[in-house]
Parts: structure tokens; C-alpha cells; sequence
């Protein structure tokens, strides 16, 4: 990477780069931080044009055809999303294209009877493990239905709040152990999130108390408009597990083969008994922060440019081809399918009914209290069952 | 006080941490998914020694230290209730419960609403809370009201150690996050009888503490006795108090409070939180919405200041209310 290319960007949205670009020191963290990027100390198994560079990482060829259906999966509803967007058929929502390696390769190391905690950013290691693309629509259509979390996983709500998810995954985690199975809780943030205090206090918690948790932190380079080089000193995010006497680890998030590798192993020490692992995945948020944001406000086509040579799908798809794991053909079969699937899930995410009024007040406590209960009954007067079917045909 | 075995029946004479610690005895021996845990909670046995003996009894996987991170403590009890469990979290000092608001406004309160009940929790958090013993400065606080501000959580506050024990024992056994506060001040000044086993008291019920026809004083928590003092004073005088024990402030007894000032048609609320937006702020709207029309005088708040709890001992009882401003409060919606 170049030092800052980036263009003057107006006020108040220009980042404060100003006097951090000039203060003593600023630009050789930036240079050490930009040389940690490009450097070999991160796991790989597919260099970025897709040559096979740890032939001992290589998961089963099964595994790998899976990784990337799934990939194509989480891509496809990425770029669906965006239509979607457009058409006015889909809410806000945070994009993750370019980063499906880094969800996919990490979810596809658990099984249904772990946890994930994911971001908002995580649709892709959401539906990884199960969760049905018609609730995932849902929520990014802010529908109820997409609040109806599957009885047989154990994937929780999209966290909006930052870094709050991974105190929870240590108490999932040790919930899991105390229960005497074997089961582990795996919570993801990012380089943004990694500045709350939760993030801290849980990698600390993680360690005291031995818990079951892989802890995912995708490092995207941006905390919305803010790099990472000017959200700390540090370099080698993964480093931050030495703090808290748990072992880090520092993976291409670009290669689904290597971060599921890495995982994998995360998992395993977890299951057995070794506690918890924080694990950077390398990575980069090609895509604005959500549908809504204009990332020319901070920064340029060039911070972006290098990356797509780097291409999570693109990289896979070459070794599989490469490999002759896959032909043409049959990705093209495989791509039919994902489609097919997508639009039934949309299909499904259109039958959803609106929500009535009255639902606001659903799930407060197990029984309403007498304060829920009067609410109801004042909210019911005012909107007859007559509004209510007004409301739904317009919001339809 | 936790090594004999309890008999089936009958009461036995106790203080209010000794209720609470005989109660939390009770949920780790009847359902092995209770876990207590929190700073100096294990060996020690907590700093007012609530938890004291239980992990020597139940075990160190049952009740356990952990580092000193208040957001953590309450993080990790919402995914051990999540996975299934019944966590029951002290922190040390109501005053230290800040640094976890994220995740109690967040998430402890949303999310069964954001799952559509696919998970519940069943936590309860226990703070001592309160001031009236010259603790330190920050020991003293009283942040009951932003709980009760926050949806989806409940809040409990006893007055006496037979009610301590008994609305535990529903806390714990509420599926739904219970904010539990103890009043420092009772821990140790009062013993009664409180009764033996799995006793409870139900939530959302108030307690009528003394009756009478000419005005109605609604607290909870450690004013309750400062109310008594002053109603025994008003009794002297002739003047007939109805005080009300809240007990529970979400969901509030609206029932009770609105029959008694019906009767009466004087209000005074007294707690010892900040005034400004304060729980007796809901509760004289509550009266004022439901029973204006039978009020004779406009309610009084009897209450501490807007200004930070004073560690000053020489004039900490300017601050919070004792008998004689509660008694003054009495005599002046008499004179009205």
C-alpha cells in the first residue's frame, strides 16, 4: 500500500487525518502497518492467484467444493442485496462482498450445535451454518420474521451494538462446559470493534476461566471511515491475544482454505479442553460500510484497487479449476442452484405478512405485565383491525 | 448458617443477608442449572458476605470468581442464560454496575423481544445498593430508575429479610432478567422470622405495611422503615398512615397505590435516589393519572437531590431522607 492517497474530503465527514498524518510518529506506524499487511507472516494455503502454496493445509476436496458453495452462497446474496436495495425491496444493509473467505472458511469449521455470534456484517457465516435466507431477508427488511431465530441452531441475532457479542460467547462457552459437552462458541468483531472494552474484557475472561471460543477479529481495514492504521499503533491485531495469555493466530482472510484451516484447529483446541483462540483474519471491506454509505467521502478507487486482484471467490474458484476439482459445467450447475434457492427464499420472504401493532409489545416478558397489558389495550384503540390492514396493504 | 439441613416447616430468626444467603443456598441445591458468580463472590463470600459458605458447598464450578470487569460479568451471565443456564450475578456495589449498561440496555432486556422468545433470561443481578452507613464516596447510589427505565428487565427491592429471601427465590426462578437491589443499610439491622425451605414471594406485589385512612406514604427498599418511624410519629398525632411497601418496581402494584390513595387522597413517595426523573417521579404520575380526582393535596416526593450521593458522614442525613422530613411531608399534604 502507498501512504495516503486518499482525496481531501469535505467537512464534517473528512476523517482527522490531518494532524494525526503530521504528529511525530504517525507515518512510520503507517508504514509498519501497511508492511504487516503485504508481509508472509499470515497463514496461507492459496496464494492470491490461486496456486497451492501449504500443500499440507489443503482440507478434503469435498471440504473445499463446499467452502466455496458456500462462498457463492453468501456472494450471491451480497449482490442480490444490492438490487434488492435499489428495487426499494430491502432495507439498509451492512454488504460483506469481499470477505467471504473470512466468514465462510471460519462458520464452516463449527457444527450445528455450536454458537455464532454474529455481527452485522456476518449474513455470510450466518447462513453458513443454516440460517434460512428468507429470515435473513426479513430482518434486513425489518420484519419481525426475520426475529425468529431457528429452534435447531444455535446462531444468534445479527449484534448491532459493538463488541457486546463477545462477553456472551464466553458465557455460552463455559455454559457449554459446565454442561459437559463439547461444544464452543465462536464470536466474530472487527478491527473497529477491537478497541471496545468488551472485546478486552472477554479475551481476558476467555482466558481466566479456560472457556470453549474461537474468537473471530476480521480485520477490513475500515471501522466505517476510519482505517485501521489510525484506530491504533498496532500492526499485528492478532498480537492483542498475548495480553491475555491465549494464543493468536494471523490468517490471509482472503483465503477461505487457510482461514478454514486455522479454524479448524481453533475448534479443536476449544473441544479438547485448551480454551480459547483469538484469530485475525486479513482481510478487506471492498464494499462501503452499508448501502447507505459513500466511502468517496474517505477515501479513493486506489486503497481499494489492489484488493480485487485478491478476490476471496476468485482465488478458490482457480484452485478448483486448477485442481480440476471443478469444471465450468458443473459451476454453472452450482451457480443455477444458488440462484434457484436465493429467489424461493425471496419468494418466501414475500409472503411474510406485515406485523400489527400490537405485535411491538410480543416478547416483552413471558407474561405481559399489567403496564404491557394497559399499553396493548391503548394501542389496539387506536388502531382498528381496519388501520391495521390499510397499513399492511400500503407498507406491501 | 448453611450447614444444617433445613426442616420442611416453620421459620427461623434471621437477618436480611442471611435470608438472602440461606435463599441462594436454596436455588444452587434445587436446580443444579443456578450459578452464582461476580468480584470476591468464591473463597470470600462476597464483601457483605451474602454468598458466604456456598462455594465451600456447592463447588467451585457452581460459584465462582471472576476478573474485575462489571460489562463482562453481565456479558457472560446473558450467554450462560442464553446456553441454558440460571446466572445469578453480583456486582460488588449498585454504583459499579455502569460499566455494564450496554450490555443490560442492549441486549439483557431485548432479547427475547428480538428473538421472538426463541431465548429467554433467566438472570437475576443481585447489587447492594443504597446509602445510610457512611460507605465510601460511589457506594451509596440508588440507580434503580434506569433499570426500571429499560424494557424487558424487572426490578426488586426488599425491605425486610423474610421478603428478601422470598422474592429471591422467584428472582432466580423468574424466566425473565430480575434486577435485584439490597438495601446496605438492612443488611444486618434487622433480624425477624423468616420462613424456612423454598419460600416465596410473588413479583409485581406490594405490601401493606401499616394502615390508615389519611395518607398514603409509597416506598421501597431502605425508606420503608424511615416511612414507619414517621408514620408511628404521625399515629402520636392522630394522623393515620398507610404506608406502602413497593417491593417490586417493575412491574409496579399500580393496584394497590391506587386503592390506598382513593382511601386516603394524600400521596407522599419516598426514596433515596437523585429527584429529577427518579422512580417516585413514575409513580406520582401513576397517582396522578389514576386517582387525581380523589387527591386533597398534590403529592410530595420525599426524596434525596439532584446532585451526586455525599460521602460527607457529618451531612449525609441531609441528603437522604429520614423520619423527619417524611414526617414533615406528612403534616404538610395534612395542612394543605
Amino acid at each position: 500500500m502507498t501512504p495516503d492517497t486518499r482525496p481531501a474530503a469535505p467537512q464534517p465527514h473528512a476523517p482527522a487525518t490531518e494532524s494525526q498524518d503530521t504528529a511525530p510518529g504517525y507515518a512510520a506506524a503507517q508504514a509498519a502497518y501497511d508492511a504487516a499487511q503485504d508481509s508472509g507472516d499470515m497463514v496461507q494455503c492459496l496464494a492470491p492467484d490461486g496456486t497451492v502454496v501449504r500443500e499440507d493445509l489443503l482440507p478434503e476436496p469435498a471440504t473445499r467444493l463446499e467452502l466455496y458453495r458456500q462462498m457463492r452462497r453468501a456472494r450471491h446474496f451480497d449482490e442480490r442485496g444490492w438490487v434488492l436495495y435499489r428495487q426499494g425491496r430491502l432495507g439498509v444493509f451492512p454488504p460483506f462482498g469481499g470477505m467471504e473467505a473470512s466468514q465462510v472458511g471460519t462458520a464452516a469449521a463449527l457444527t450445528k450445535d455450536d454458537w455464532l455470534f454474529p455481527t452485522y456484517r456476518d449474513t455470510g457465516a450466518a447462513l453458513t451454518l443454516g440460517l434460512p435466507i428468507a429470515r435473513t431477508l426479513a430482518y434486513w427488511r425489518t420484519s419481525p420474521h426475520g426475529w425468529h431465530m431457528p429452534a435447531d441452531l444455535k446462531v444468534l441475532p445479527f449484534y448491532i451494538p459493538i463488541a457486546t457479542q463477545y462477553p456472551q460467547a464466553v458465557g455460552a462457552a463455559l455454559a457449554e462446559r459446565r454442561q459437559g459437552t463439547r461444544n464452543v462458541a465462536m464470536a466474530f468483531i472487527g478491527d473497529g470493534g477491537s478497541s471496545e472494552g468488551d472485546f478486552h474484557e472477554a479475551l481476558n475472561f476467555a482466558g481466566a476461566l479456560n472457556a470453549p471460543c474461537v474468537f473471530i477479529l476480521q480485520n477490513n481495514g475500515w471501522a466505517i471511515s476510519v482505517p485501521t492504521r489510525a484506530q491504533t499503533r498496532a500492526t499485528d491485531l492478532s498480537r492483542r491475544a498475548d495480553g491475555y495469555g491465549i494464543p493468536g493466530v494471523r490468517v490471509d482472510g482472503n483465503d477461505a482454505l487457510a482461514t478454514y484451516h486455522v479454524t479448524r484447529e481453533a475448534v479443536e483446541r476449544a473441544r479438547s479442553g485448551g480454551g480459547p483462540t483469538l484469530i485475525e483474519t486479513v482481510t478487506y471491506r471492498v464494499k462501503p460500510h452499508t448501502v447507505a454509505d459513500d466511502p468517496s467521502r474517505y477515501r479513493s478507487e486506489a486503497d481499494t484497487a489492489g484488493w480485487d486482484a485478491k478476490d476471496p471467490v476468485t482465488r478458490l474458484r482457480t484452485h478448483l479449476l486448477n485442481a480440476g476439482l471443478m469444471t465450468e459445467a458443473s459451476e454453472a450447475d452450482l451457480l443455477a442452484e444458488i440462484a434457484t434457492e436465493f429467489e424461493a427464499a425471496l419468494a418466501e420472504a414475500d409472503s411474510y405478512p406485515e406485523p400489527t401493532p400490537a405485535e411491538i409489545l410480543d416478547h416483552v416478558f413471558a407474561e405481559p405485565t399489567p403496564q404491557l397489558q394497559k399499553q396493548r389495550a391503548e394501542i389496539l384503540a387506536e388502531h382498528t383491525a381496519q388501520d391495521s390492514a390499510q397499513n399492511s396493504k400500503e407498507q406491501a | 448458617m448453611t450447614a444444617t439441613a433445613t426442616p420442611p416447616t416453620g421459620t427461623r430468626n434471621m437477618t436480611m443477608v442471611a435470608a438472602i444467603n440461606d435463599a441462594l443456598d436454596i436455588a444452587l441445591a434445587a436446580d443444579d442449572t443456578v450459578h452464582i458468580f461476580g468480584e470476591d463472590v468464591g473463597v470470600m463470600g462476597g464483601v457483605f458476605r451474602a454468598t458466604d459458605g456456598l462455594q465451600a458447598k456447592h463447588g467451585e464450578g457452581r460459584v465462582f470468581d471472576t476478573p474485575l470487569a462489571e460489562a463482562a460479568i453481565v456479558g457472560m451471565g446473558i450467554g450462560m442464560g442464553l446456553a441454558g443456564l440460571k446466572p445469578v450475578a453480583e456486582i460488588q456495589f449498585a454504583g459499579f454496575l455502569y460499566p455494564a449498561l450496554d450490555q443490560i440496555l442492549s441486549h439483557l432486556g431485548r432479547y427475547r423481544h428480538r428473538t421472538r422468545s426463541r431465548y429467554h433470561l433467566p438472570m437475576v443481578i443481585r447489587a447492594p445498593y443504597g446509602g445510610g452507613v457512611h460507605t465510601p464516596e460511589q457506594h451509596a447510589d440508588s440507580p434503580e430508575a434506569i433499570l426500571a427505565h429499560t424494557p424487558g428487565v424487572k426490578v426488586v427491592i426488599p425491605s425486610t429479610p423474610a421478603d428478601a429471601k422470598g422474592l429471591l427465590l422467584s428472582a432466580i426462578n423468574d424466566p425473565d432478567p430480575v434486577f435485584f437491589f439490597e438495601a446496605i443499610k438492612l443488611y444486618r439491622s434487622v433480624k425477624e422470622d423468616v420462613p424456612v425451605g423454598d419460600y416465596r414471594v410473588p413479583i409485581g406485589k406490594a405490601r401493606l405495611v401499616t394502615q390508615g385512612d389519611d395518607v398514603t406514604v409509597i416506598c421501597y427498599g431502605g425508606m420503608v422503615e424511615v416511612a414507619q418511624k414517621a408514620a408511628a410519629a404521625a399515629a402520636q398525632a392522630g394522623i393515620g398512615v398507610e404506608v406502602i411497601d413497593l417491593r417490586t418496581l417493575v412491574p409496579m402494584d399500580t393496584d394497590t397505590v391506587i386503592t390506598s390513595v382513593a382511601k386516603t387522597g394524600r400521596a407522599v413517595i419516598v426514596t433515596e435516589a437523585p429527584r429529577t426523573a427518579g422512580f417516585h417521579s413514575e409513580i406520582a404520575a401513576v397517582i396522578a393519572e389514576e386517582a387525581i380526582e380523589h387527591l386533597r393535596a398534590p403529592i410530595v416526593r420525599v426524596t434525596g437531590f439532584d446532585a451526586p450521593y455525599p460521602p460527607f458522614t457529618a451531612v449525609e442525613d441531609v441528603y437522604r431522607p429520614n423520619p423527619l422530613r417524611v414526617a414533615k411531608a406528612i403534616r404538610q399534604v395534612m395542612d394543605y
